[in-house]
C-alpha cells in the first residue's frame, strides 16, 4: 500500500512539471505585466522598463521559467504585485478560508446526498423517488452561480439569517467560541448552497447503483439465506452501490476546490477562488500561477486519493 | 415409506404486464418425499425455475395461488417475516451462476457466517467461523482455513459453486433447491459438484428438487422427472419410465434433441418454432399445438388433462397417442420408439 502511493506521488512529478509549464507559458503569454497600467502616467518610460530589466521582465520565457521553479521549489513563489507581499503568506490563509469551505460542503453534499440516493434507489419510481428525482434534474439545470446568487438575496439580505460576506465578524479575538461561531455562521450559507447543487450527481448515482444492484444475484442468494430486508439493504445492496460514490470522493473534493471560484466571489468570501479571480483582473500573474499550480495539485491529488479509498473498499483492487 | 415433505397443490404463480396477470407457472401439482429428487425438466421460459422461486417466496410481485405445503404447512404467501425462518434454514437454495450468486465485497466466512446467524443465535462469531471452515471441508475445497477469509474473485467458478453449496447446507435443510446448479459449470467440474450433490443428499437426508434442462443431469441424479412446458407440467414420471417410454411429443422431442454419442446422426432433431413468450403463451387447448404442426388438431385434447397411462406415469393432452416425428413415416411411428 505505502508503496503503490510513493510511486504514484513518484510519478505525479512530471505531471506537475508539464502542468507547471503549460500554466507559466500561458500566464506570460497573456497581454501586459504588472506594470502595466498600474504605475504612475509621469514616470518616464525608461524608469519603468529600467524596472522591468531588473525585476527579469524582460528575461526570454525559458529564464523566467528557471527563476521561477527555483523559487517554487524553495517554497517561494515570488511576490504578489498587488499586495506586496509574499505569494505565500498572501495564500495562507486564503486556502485555510477555501478548505473549511470545502469541507463544510463535502460534509453536507455526503450528509444530504447518501440518504436522498439511498431513498430514492431503494423506493425506485414510487413518489418520493419522484420528487428526489425531479429535484436532481433541477438541480443539474440551475447553474451554481444564479443559485448562490438567489440563496444571498433571500437568506442574506431579505431574511438576513446569514452574514452576506467575508468569513467571519471583525473585532472578535481569534480562537475564543464566539469567533468560531461566527466563521461557522458565514460558512453555512455558501457551504450549503454549493452542497444543494452539488449533491444531485452524488444522488443520481447512488440511486442507479442502487437500482442495479437490487436486481444482482447475489441479493437473491441474501433473500434466500432467510436476511430480513433491513439486512439486504445494509449489508449487500449499499455497501455495493456505495462503491463508485467513494472512488468519486477525490474528485469531488477537486471539483470543489477549484468550484468554489465563483460561489466565493459572490459571497465575497475571501478564499482561493476569490483571490483568483481578482489577481487575473489585475495581472497578477505571480499569484495567478501559484493558484493554478495548486488547483493541479489538487487535481492529481484527488484522484490519488480516489484510487487509495477505491482500493480499500473493493476488494477485488486491493493494491498489492 | 417414506414421508411426504412437500406438496404443491394447483400452484400458479402469475406476473403482472401492464394491467394483467400472466401466469408463468399455470395449476402445478407436485409432491416429493424425504430424500427423493424430482427434477423439473423444461426449455428456458417453460416456468421450471418461477416454480422454484415461487418455493422460496423469491418473487417479489408475482400473485400466487394454490397452496404449497411443506411438512403439512401452507407456506405459499407467507409474510416475509415467517418466510425469512424458513429460508436458508428448512428450504435452501443452490443457485445457477456461482459467479454473480456470491457477494464480491464479502468474504467467504462471513458469507458462510451469515446463514449462520440468521438461524443459528446462540453460535458466537468464533464458532460460526469454525462452522464455516468445517461446511467448506465439508464440499471438498481444499484449504479451507484460507478460503475462510478469501474473497470470492480469488476462488473459480467450481470452487465457488461448492461455497454456495456449503451455505444451503449449512443450517442442514430438510428441502433442497436446486436451480441448474450446474449450467455454468466446466464439464469436469458438473461431475464433481453432483457427486458431492448426492452424497450430501443422502447425508442429510433432505429432499432435492432439481430444476435443469440437462438431460445428462437428470438421468444422473433424478428419481422422478417432471417435464414442464410453457408453464404447465406435460408429463411426470419415473426417471427410467421417462428414458426409456417418453409418452409426450414435448418429451420425445427434448430427448431427441440430445446428441446421441453411441451412434452418428445424420441430423439432429430440432424443436420446430419457440417457447412462447409469457404474454404470448396460448391459455386454451394443447399448448405444445402450434409447434407440432404436422399433427392433425383432432389429435388434441380441447382442455388437456393429465392421464395416468401407467403407475406414476402421467401425460398431459391425447396428442401423445398420435405422434410421430416428421422425419420418421407413420409406420416407423407405429413400431415405437428405438434408438432414444
Amino acid at each position: 500500500m505505502w508503496k503503490f502511493i510513493v510511486r504514484r506521488l513518484i510519478i505525479t512529478m512530471p505531471q506537475l512539471i508539464v502542468l507547471s509549464l503549460v500554466v507559466f507559458i500561458l500566464a506570460s503569454m497573456m497581454p501586459g505585466d504588472a506594470l502595466t497600467g498600474q504605475i504612475d502616467p509621469n514616470i518616464s518610460p525608461e524608469a519603468i522598463e529600467q524596472q522591468r530589466e531588473r525585476l527579469g521582465l524582460n528575461n526570454p520565457w525559458y529564464i523566467q521559467y528557471g527563476d521561477w521553479v527555483t523559487g517554487v521549489a524553495q517554497g517561494d513563489f515570488g511576490q504578489s504585485y498587488r499586495f506586496k507581499m509574499p505569494v505565500t503568506d498572501l495564500m495562507w490563509d486564503r486556502m485555510v478560508n477555501t478548505f473549511w469551505l470545502s469541507l463544510i460542503s463535502v460534509f453536507f453534499i455526503y450528509a444530504l446526498g447518501i440518504p436522498m440516493g439511498i431513498i430514492s434507489g431503494r423506493w425506485n419510481d414510487k413518489l418520493i423517488d419522484q420528487l428526489i428525482t425531479g429535484y436532481t434534474y433541477l438541480g443539474f439545470a440551475t447553474p451554481l452561480f444564479i443559485f448562490a446568487l438567489v440563496t444571498l438575496w433571500v437568506f442574506g439580505f431579505q431574511f438576513g439569517w446569514f452574514p452576506t460576506g467575508g468569513s467571519v465578524a471583525s473585532g472578535l479575538e481569534p480562537g475564543s467560541l464566539e469567533f468560531i461561531l461566527s466563521k461557522i455562521h458565514h460558512l453555512l450559507l455558501p457551504g450549503l448552497s454549493i452542497a444543494l447543487i452539488g449533491l444531485v450527481g452524488t444522488v443520481q448515482y447512488l440511486r442507479s447503483e442502487i437500482v442495479d444492484t437490487k436486481q444482482k444475484d447475489f441479493i437473491i442468494t441474501a433473500r434466500a439465506k432467510g436476511a430480513p430486508e433491513q439486512r439486504v439493504y445494509n449489508r449487500h445492496i449499499f455497501r455495493n452501490s456505495v462503491l463508485p460514490i467513494a472512488a468519486f470522493f477525490g474528485y469531488e473534493i477537486t471539483m470543489l476546490i477549484t468550484g468554489s471560484i465563483f460561489v466565493e466571489q459572490i459571497y465575497s468570501y475571501p478564499g482561493m477562488g476569490a483571490l483568483f479571480i481578482e489577481s487575473i483582473l489585475l495581472r497578477d500573474y505571480a499569484v495567478v500561477t501559484a493558484l493554478v499550480l495548486l488547483f493541479g495539485l489538487a487535481a492529481i491529488l484527488g484522484a490519488l486519493l480516489s484510487d487509495i479509498i477505491l482500493s480499500i473498499v473493493d476488494p477485488r483492487i486491493r493494491i498489492k | 415409506m417414506s414421508k411426504t415433505l412437500l406438496e404443491i397443490k394447483n400452484l400458479t404463480t402469475s406476473f403482472r404486464i401492464g394491467e394483467e396477470y400472466y401466469a408463468a407457472v399455470d395449476d402445478v401439482s407436485l409432491n416429493l418425499q424425504e430424500n427423493e429428487v424430482l427434477a423439473i425438466v423444461g426449455e428456458s421460459g417453460s416456468g421450471k425455475s418461477a416454480t422454484a422461486f415461487s418455493l422460496m417466496g423469491l418473487h417479489n410481485r408475482a400473485k400466487i395461488e394454490g397452496e404449497i405445503l411443506f411438512k403439512g404447512r401452507d407456506i405459499a404467501n407467507l409474510p416475509a417475516s415467517k418466510m425469512n425462518k424458513i429460508r436458508g434454514n428448512e428450504i435452501s437454495m443452490i443457485f445457477q451462476d456461482p459467479l454473480t450468486a456470491l457477494n464480491p465485497l464479502m468474504e467467504i466466512g462471513k458469507q458462510i457466517g451469515e446463514v449462520l446467524l440468521l438461524h443459528k443465535k446462540d453460535m458466537s462469531k468464533q464458532e460460526r467461523r469454525d462452522y464455516s471452515i468445517q461446511l467448506l471441508e465439508r464440499v471438498g475445497l481444499p484449504r479451507p482455513e484460507r478460503v475462510v477469509d478469501q474473497f470470492p474473485h480469488e476462488l473459480s467458478g467450481g470452487m465457488r459453486q461448492r461455497v454456495i453449496i456449503a451455505i444451503a447446507i449449512a443450517n442442514k435443510p430438510e428441502l433442497l433447491i436446486a436451480d441448474e446448479p450446474t449450467t455454468a459449470l466446466d464439464v469436469t467440474i458438473q461431475a464433481q459438484i453432483l457427486d458431492l450433490m448426492r452424497e450430501l443428499k443422502d447425508d442429510l437426508n433432505s429432499g432435492v428438487i432439481l430444476i435443469t434442462h440437462d438431460l445428462g443431469v437428470v438421468a444422473e441424479m433424478a428419481d422422478r422427472v417432471a417435464v414442464m412446458y410453457a408453464g404447465q407440467i406435460v408429463e411426470i414420471a419415473d426417471v427410467e419410465s421417462l428414458f426409456v417410454n417418453p409418452q409426450h411429443p414435448y418429451t420425445r422431442s427434448l430427448l431427441s434433441s440430445v446428441p446421441a454419442t453411441d451412434f452418428a446422426q445424420d441430423r439432429l432433431h430440432v424443436i420446430q418454432g419457440i417457447v412462447p413468450s409469457l404474454k404470448n403463451l396460448p391459455r386454451e387447448g394443447c399448448r405444445f399445438k402450434e409447434r407440432i404442426p404436422w399433427i392433425e388438431d383432432t389429435a388434441h385434447e380441447e382442455d388437456p388433462q393429465l392421464h395416468e397411462i401407467s403407475e406414476n406415469h402421467y401425460v398431459r393432452c391425447t396428442c401423445y397417442q398420435h405422434f410421430y416425428f416428421p422425419e420418421e413415416s407413420k409406420e416407423e411411428q407405429a413400431n415405437g420408439v428405438t434408438e432414444s
